[in-house]
């Protein structure tokens, strides 16, 4: 029995834990994974094989696929009159609303030009579609410091584009809920077993990343990485970093202070926003993903919450760190690993994939059930509504709910 | 009984004295003056109509609340023939014992600017006030050079001239008996015992509903936990003092907690704190003090490498900051045995005095309050109430000597074996426990813990309970603790006490446990 772990940059492996289990290890590369998949090669996964990767998982986790598979899934629902698509006043969609307006360069870059136009104050970031770690990341606040990729789409349209160049450029979200001064961004994991039907579970031990200098809009600190961009990759080289704590929090820490200063009921309506987009987001690429039944994924989940605490995807990593930057975060990933494996391989036996996938209560470990598509369907066809058994996250380490309680109340 | 009565009176008479002189009573008389325009009030039944009027309108409430907020921190009555340093330590020994320990810091503190030729204080040139003024938020990232600066002194320093304290008037003999006590604290205090703890703490009783440990995760809520918020909610709404202390004694919900604390320290808002907190910085921009420098240093040592704290790093700065100048704290002296060092500021600007003390806690209060003035005042009031006597020599219930005998008492009283052991093998508690007392627990529980372990403070207005936790931190660890054979050992084992759940431990140690 083979179980492929695929390594990039910043990745882990799985080798130390698998003792329980018979049969040897391979460490896949993401070429590896590619041509596992592929159709040429024909290679096919026998049933007691698994990996922890879905083949078209880029769908979800390179930035321009994210939002184009998000901005269909609206159209979409949209089309079909689905009460989640309900626009407010100004077109903005209610309850989809948590991608911030992002175009693909130089694709769309007469569109992002419109768009610039209408609020020329307004602050752009510059992603790469392909990279990690904050590799290659800028602010713009002037067309012309974006000239290159417009001149590329004036001249040819012809020319091929490398994929290694494409861009993503993102309305900058340059109101964060800043705590002491600083701002922050929340790394959540969430393993998909399955995605037709959509099974996720969410890691209850996320954390915060916070920047170690004071955050300032002010357009004087634009090229200051160390103020606007939180990967640790990135602060860690920063002159105040602390190996120590390595400037993070724990979720349970941020909910503490949220409730005491801002209250219960609205930090309780945070954290219910952000599952919420979470499920969204995997229900967005559930239709273009191949369900392949080998396959389960561990996603980092990256998310910015700004000063009128609303929740803002701003990416989804296939491969999130497992390294470790301190003493805590290694117990962390640890643990982390040790639950997805207990979750996608039951009771440390030999797997088999035709297998249903619904692990008993006992071996989720820290993680909870986020959506479950079948129970959720069991309960009411015309209604969607979100099971959440088990603990909810919260200081105190949760309590049991009702089951089937609806997130909105304005649902019709 | 007319003791009573004449003690009754004369309290009275003081607290109206002090509350004369507050904002309160400039208000109320406004107030007043003006209800006089309302047509209810009538000139026959004036005194009478203006009662009602304040009652309704909830201005006897904020009375109420401040004069019951001054009983909390009133000394005890004592005869009117007493000179002062009588009210604020009656013992005498302790006072000398203060006294020296206050010119041996001020010994150091004045040996370290010799040594580094720097001035206690000294006025700061108009850059560096602009400077300072610029990067006021942001004092944590810019390190000066502090490797010159040594902490004044360090808790087992304290903790030494604790052990020596001793009391002349008394002999106990030099016979040894079940009787002796064997740790480290040899000052005949009276002390709780257990059945008396157990009676001054009874709402932390088995049968009592608790936050902390009712609102975990296999409790229905309905049992306990919303009843509790909605009560709290009621309290709230009610702006009763009284009946804050007395529900916070079951824990206090996280989003109700910073409203019921400034509640029951009676601490408003208002204009005038705000101004007050912004001439303390002015104050702490023109002139720099030697302390800074080492209040600077102990925040980078401690809350800039706290998991919970780093985050608030600038905060902690800024409240210490004002606080060592602010001179109103030195009203609260009358209360405590210690008197503040003198100093003058070079250049004739004037005398200023102020405080030498061990940089208190801070931190945790950064996760209610993120003000910063309201931030300031919360942490003062709870520094002259309570945190001072952690940090000063004298015989009072709350302070750190009665605390260090309480904890070694219990120990020694309920778990003999365990303390003989730890005694013989070279570790004794107390050594141990000291740091956490003296910190009251901040740095070394999660916050969600400590926040409810302060809440039991303000509910109880008293610190035993700090020495109560730490002999029953020692109590759960004792298995662990039988087995060790050095002081290293039982450090290890006590090292890590970020796991622990506050509530379970006080209850099973107060009320469940075999005696």
């Amino acid at each position: 029995m083979k179980i492929g772990t695929s390594t990039e940059s910043g990745g882990g492996s799985f080798i130390g834990l698998l003792s329980t289990i018979n049969g040897t290890l391979n460490r896949m590369s993401v070429q590896t994974i590619r041509n596992v998949f592929s159709v040429e090669t024909g290679y096919r996964l026998s049933d007691d094989q698994i990996v922890n990767h879905f083949p078209n998982h880029y769908e979800l986790t390179r930035k321009d696929l994210m939002v184009k598979n998000i901005k269909r899934y609206r159209k979409e629902l949209e089309k079909e009159g689905s009460p989640l698509a309900e626009k407010d006043e100004n077109g903005k969609y209610l309850y989809l609303d948590f991608v911030p307006v992002t175009y693909m360069l130089p694709a769309d870059y007469n569109l992002f030009v419109e768009e610039f136009r209408k609020s020329p104050s307004s602050t752009w970031i510059m992603k790469p579609c392909g990279k990690a770690q904050g590799k290659g990341i800028f602010l713009i606040n002037k067309l012309s410091q974006i000239k290159k990729w417009s001149r590329d789409s004036k001249t040819s349209s012809f020319v091929t584009q490398s994929t290694k160049e494409a861009y993503v450029i993102s309305l900058y979200i340059n109101n964060p809920l800043l705590i002491g001064g600083r701002k922050f961004d929340l790394r959540l994991y969430v393993l998909v077993s399955t995605y037709r039907p959509l099974r996720c579970y969410m890691y209850k031990l996320g954390f915060c990343r916070f920047c170690t200098v004071k955050y300032s809009p002010s357009t004087s600190e634009l090229d200051n990485m160390f103020v606007h961009l939180t990967n640790v990759a990135i602060q860690k080289h920063g002159e105040d970093y602390n190996h120590i704590h390595g400037g993070k929090w724990t979720v349970s820490n941020l909910r503490l202070y949220l409730e005491s200063t801002r209250g219960k009921e609205v930090t309780g309506k945070l954290f219910d926003e952000i599952h919420w987009i979470i499920v969204q987001s995997l229900k967005a690429v559930a239709p273009v993903m191949n369900n392949d039944k080998h396959c389960f994924e561990c996603y980092g989940y990256d998310i910015i919450i700004d000063d009128k605490l609303k929740p803002w995807l701003i990416e989804v990593n296939a491969s999130p760190s497992l390294t470790s930057s301190t003493a805590n975060d290694r117990i962390l990933k640890y643990n982390l690993i040790n639950d997805t494996l207990n979750i996608a391989v039951p009771n440390g036996e030999i797997p088999d994939c035709k297998w249903n996938k619904s692990p008993p209560k006992e071996v989720l470990g820290n993680y909870e059930i986020l959506y479950d598509e079948e129970l959720a369907q069991g309960d009411g066809a015309d209604r969607e509504l979100r099971s959440r058994q088990g603990q909810s996250l919260g200081p105190k380490g949760g309590r049991s709910r009702d089951l089937g309680r609806t997130v909105l109340t304005t649902w019709k | 009984m007319l003791q009573e009565e004449s003690d009754l009176s004369l309290i009275i008479a003081q607290i109206v004295q002090k509350l004369k002189g507050s904002n309160l009573y400039a208000q109320l008389e406004r107030q007043a003056w003006a209800c006089l325009q309302r047509p209810e009030i009538k000139l026959e039944s004036l005194k009478e109509d203006i009662k009602e009027f304040f009652k309704i309108s909830g201005w006897e409430k904020k009375l109420q609340n401040a004069v019951y907020s001054e009983l909390s921190v009133f000394p005890l009555p004592s005869h009117p023939a007493a000179p002062p340093e009588h009210l604020k330590e009656p013992l005498v020994y302790m006072r000398k014992a203060q006294g020296s320990w206050e010119k041996r810091i001020l010994k150091s503190l004045n040996s370290m600017c010799t040594e580094l030729s720097i001035p206690l204080a000294r006025k700061r040139p108009v850059g560096e006030q602009k400077e300072l003024l610029s990067k006021w938020n942001e004092m944590g990232t810019d390190e000066p050079d502090l490797s010159l600066f040594r902490p004044v002194y360090a808790p087992k320093d304290f903790l030494e001239v604790l052990i020596n304290l001793r009391n002349p008037n008394y002999e106990n003999g030099d016979s040894l008996s079940f009787r002796t006590h064997l740790g480290l604290i040899q000052v005949p205090l009276k002390v709780k015992d257990i059945p008396e703890l157990k009676e001054f703490f009874v709402e932390l009783g088995l049968t009592t509903g608790q936050l902390g440990i009712d609102d975990s995760t296999q409790v229905p809520p309905e049992l306990f936990e919303n009843e509790h918020v909605r009560i709290g909610q009621k309290v709230l709404a009610e702006q009763d003092g009284a009946a804050a202390q007395q529900y916070i004694r079951q824990g206090s919900p996280t989003a109700l907690r910073a409203d019921l604390w400034a509640l029951i320290l009676n601490i408003s808002s208002q204009p005038e704190d705000i101004l007050y907190y912004e001439q303390l910085k002015t104050n702490v921009i023109q002139h720099d003090l030697l302390v800074d420098s080492l209040i600077y240093k102990d925040v980078k040592l401690t809350a800039s490498n706290d998991d919970y704290y780093f985050v608030f790093e600038d905060y902690l700065y800024q409240v210490l900051l004002c606080f060592s100048r602010d001179t109103s704290v030195l009203g609260h002296f009358a209360y405590n045995s210690a008197s503040p060092p003198k100093s003058y500021i070079r250049g004739k600007l004037g005398l200023e005095e102020y405080a030498v003390f061990y940089p208190p806690n801070v931190a945790p209060l950064c996760f209610l309050y993120h003000e910063p003035s309201k931030l300031y005042q919360i942490f003062r009031e709870m520094y002259v109430r309570f945190f001072f006597r952690l940090h000063s020599i004298s015989s009072h219930p709350s302070g750190i000597v009665s605390l260090c005998l309480l904890f070694e008492t219990l120990l020694q009283t309920y778990l003999p074996q365990l303390f003989y052991h730890l005694r013989e093998i070279g570790a004794q508690p107390l050594r141990i426990s000291f740091k956490w007392m003296v910190r009251a627990f901040s740095g070394y529980l999660a916050t969600d813990q400590l926040l409810l372990l302060w809440d039991r403070i303000l509910g109880y207005n008293s610190l035993e309970i700090l020495a109560v936790l730490a002999a029953a931190v020692f109590a759960f660890r004792a298995v662990n603790l039988m087995e060790v054979t050095s002081l290293a050992a039982a450090e290890a084992v006590l090292a890590d006490l970020s796991t622990l759940k506050v509530m379970p431990l006080l209850q099973i140690f107060l009320f469940a446990t075999v005696t």
